[in-house]
């Protein structure tokens, strides 16, 4: 008999909406006008003592943010400094005057905090995640060392061009914990790429971690017809120097296991570019390595505030395929060049996220903070 | 040979001595030897395979006001919990927890949340805890917890008087007509209390049994309910039987303490649904729960044809039937953990199944032993209980949405 009341709940436009003469109606009106007073403070974000203890860049988001800080030692990796981390191995001279690149990668099983307080028990490259920004130079030989520390089979699938029998899939560099693997090809085409673990199951190991950037530079010799864009592309030449490269990985985190994801960021850590913003120097052009490899959602997106970006898909051309956006979307594992300057700016801070307000608002969001100088 | 254990001899024929307590000292010894080598060796250590702990919380109370969102939260499960982050409607929210920091196993916290909830609207709030596990609390109707205040007490307890004390009050009204009953329309009266008795004794227990499972693992809902229904009544029971079976007046009261507790919970139930958002009750719900409560009235009348009550032992009756209804809504409206409900709906159920027990003695009863309990076995008997079962049923799907 109680369970009416209970069922009335769901049924409350029945409840609300009828003529409702009965005794407490009268009372329960008066309370309604006390609510829509009360619902005054909606204008500001959050409530007031929040807003003004947080430092400034966050009150953009007011009270909508993750609570407390990732303790970055204990991770062993900083979402900032990874940024502009890349890995670019060893280089030693062939025989045939070639340069070969090698790179050593290790699985571990490492639990990290992806947001304040909240541990995840990862599978990681070289104790991070994302893994190690890999970078080396279009027509390089490549020679990836993989060892398998971790607790289940692993591998390293590259996208790029390689033998059958370097493609990281089962019976062709996937290794058991314990084992070694060399994986060799030529490093092309030139591009944003990534490398991520194709063992089985599959979508298990790719949300565990085990991904990471790919990049190879062009070779200008090689385009005499945009020579000038593959030199500023070319990470240690001085065209190279005058821009602001960053590596970002668009990730995400299943903590309860149910296909569902609990946290969203850009390179891991929820929130990490809101709380600490990205600094930007106002003159000269930047330039993103941005890779989508979230789980369990379809596609991820990336959209600028307060400015318009050129993009180049797969990063695999030189000239844009995309001209004055504000916005991409990516498929899983699909990734891009952006492209922009805040040169006629003024300084401040410019928030970037997906553009699904549910993954900005479980932790995709981040800021770039335009300064004339960095100190 | 079929032995009687009345005629079995004592176990030993020597007298209790202080020698025989050392006997009592020593398992008790052996107990604590036992938990101290447990948890000295720690020989559970073994089991640890790494896995992360069964976590468990649970919302008791939600308070939404000018401030945004406030909710209780009972930590359960094998070990201490730490909320880490708190997400409404899939979007994270600065939170503060008091006290702060890690919830010991069974304990409760305060999580504060200023969150700008929309009026009449449904928010979801999700706990997500250091291990990553997430714990879900909806708000089905969004509206401000009410606070209390004179004018709204007044038109609650007048909502109260309408659907408990009213109908009780329009059913003992019926007395006068009862009076010349004659004796199988008495059977037939007192069979039907126990009836609608019986319907109230599955739908309390049921509700309880519900509400139970809403409450923290740690309170072990059902077990707690079953336990708490069997002591009520067994107390019951006792307390009724001191001067031999409850009759009368005496037995009346019983039936109005049984159906008072039952309204109670009902009235629990209603201040809920006034927390939590359910504001306008219908009015034809209002209606329908009011007729299916008048059957009440004339159970209590039943017992008391026989003889002649004073007015006051009317008014006294009705109040401890339909009274608990108002005390109900009131605590209701102010957000009462679930177990608490549970606690108040499983007296209730063993309050009602002691009525049931001492009405069908009544009706068992005459002048002359030998047809003693022949006439439960009456057509007049089973009328009633039907015709009360029948009553309770058809008026409870007035209610049903």
């Amino acid at each position: 008999m109680l369970r009416w009341a209970q069922a009335a709940l769901s049924r409350r436009s029945l409840l609300l909406g009828g003529g409702a003469a009965t005794i407490g109606a009268a009372a329960i009106c008066s309370t309604k006008t006390a609510a829509q007073e009360t619902h005054r403070y909606h204008a500001a974000a959050g409530a007031p003592e929040v807003a003004a203890s947080g430092p400034s860049h966050q009150s953009a988001h007011g009270a909508m943010i993750t609570v407390g800080s990732v303790d970055n030692e204990r991770n062993g990796f900083h979402p900032t400094k990874m940024l502009t981390d890349w890995y670019t191995g060893i280089v030693t001279d062939l025989p045939d005057g070639r340069k070969l690149r090698t790179f050593e990668i290790t699985a571990e099983d490492k639990e990290i905090e992806i947001a304040p307080g909240v541990l995840f028990p990862a599978w990681t490259y070289n104790g991070r995640v994302p893994g190690p920004a890999l970078r080396a130079t279009e027509g390089e030989r490549l020679r990836i060392v993989f060892r398998n520390n971790g607790s289940h089979p692993h591998s390293m699938h590259f996208h790029g061009i390689h033998a059958a029998r370097m493609d990281g899939v089962p019976g062709a560099g996937v290794i058991a914990p314990g084992d070694e693997f060399v994986y060799e090809f030529e490093a092309r085409p030139f591009g944003c790429h990534l490398y991520h673990c194709h063992a089985l199951p599959l979508a298990r190991h790719i949300h565990k971690g085990m991904y990471g950037i790919f990049v190879i530079d062009p070779d200008p010799a090689r385009h005499p017809e945009n020579a000038e864009v593959a030199k500023s592309r070319l990470l240690g030449s001085p065209e190279n120097a005058e821009w602001q490269e960053m590596a970002m990985v668009m990730n995400a985190f299943d903590t309860t296991f149910d296909g569902e994801n609990e946290f969203y960021a850009c390179n891991t850590i929820a929130h990490c570019y809101a709380k600490e913003p990205i600094k930007v120097e106002k003159s000269r052009p930047v330039r993103i390595y941005l890779v989508n490899i979230t789980e369990f959602d379809p596609i991820n997106s990336f959209h600028l505030h307060g400015n318009f970006f050129d993009y180049f898909d797969q990063g695999t051309t030189l000239t844009p395929t995309l001209r004055t956006v504000d916005l991409i979307m990516q498929c899983q594992a699909q990734r891009g060049i952006l492209e922009f300057t805040f040169k006629e700016h003024e300084a401040g801070l410019y928030m970037f996220h997906a553009h699904q307000s549910e993954f900005a608002e479980l932790g995709w969001m981040g800021m770039f903070d335009v300064v004339e100088t960095l100190s | 040979m079929n032995e009687n254990p009345r005629n079995f001899p004592p176990v030993s024929t020597v007298a209790s001595s202080p020698r025989h307590l050392l006997w009592l000292v020593l398992p008790l010894i052996v107990l604590v030897a036992a938990v101290l080598w447990l948890l000295q060796t720690d020989p559970l250590r073994g089991f640890n395979d790494g896995a992360p702990p069964v976590e468990n919380l649970t919302v008791e109370r939600t308070v939404l006001d000018q401030d945004g969102l406030r909710l209780q939260v009972r930590a359960g499960g094998s070990e201490p919990m730490t909320i880490a982050q708190v997400q409404v409607d899939a979007a994270y929210w600065q939170f503060t927890q008091e006290p702060a920091g890690t919830i010991s196993r069974g304990d409760t916290a305060w999580v504060v949340i200023p969150f700008p909830w929309v009026l009449g609207e449904a928010h979801k709030v999700t706990f997500v805890t250091n291990t990553g596990a997430t714990f879900d609390h909806e708000i089905p109707v969004a509206v401000p917890t009410p606070k209390v205040s004179g004018s709204r007490l007044v038109s609650q307890a007048l909502l109260g008087a309408f659907v408990g004390i009213l109908p009780v009050a329009i059913g003992l009204l019926c007395y006068p007509a009862l009076r010349g009953a004659g004796r199988s329309t008495m059977t037939f009266l007192l069979a039907m209390t126990v009836g609608l008795l019986a319907f109230l004794l599955v739908d309390t227990m049921i509700e309880a049994l519900e509400f139970a499972s809403q409450s923290a693992a740690v309170f072990q809902g059902s077990v707690m309910v079953v336990l708490i229904s069997a002591v009520t009544f067994m107390a019951l029971v006792a307390i009724g039987r001191r001067h031999g079976s409850p009759t009368g007046l005496a037995l009346a009261t019983y039936i109005a303490i049984g159906i008072g507790l039952h309204n109670f919970g009902e009235g629990l139930a209603i201040g809920a649904a006034f927390a939590a958002g359910s504001a306008g009750l219908g009015t034809f719900l209002v209606l329908g729960f009011t007729l299916h409560n008048i059957t009440e009235g004339i159970g209590i009348a039943a017992p008391i044809l026989k003889i002649r009550p004073k007015l006051g032992h009317f008014v006294g009756l009705t109040m401890l039937a339909g009274g608990p209804a108002v005390l109900g809504i009131w605590l209701g409206s102010l957000a009462v953990a679930p177990q608490w409900t549970a606690i108040a709906l499983a007296i209730g159920a063993g309050a009602i199944a002691q009525v049931i027990v001492e009405v069908t003695a009544l009706v068992g009863r005459s002048e002359s032993a030998r047809l003693d309990y022949a006439r439960i076995l009456s057509p007049a008997a089973f009328g009633g209980i039907a015709a009360g079962l029948a009553f309770m049923y058809v008026t409870a799907m007035l209610v049903k949405i």
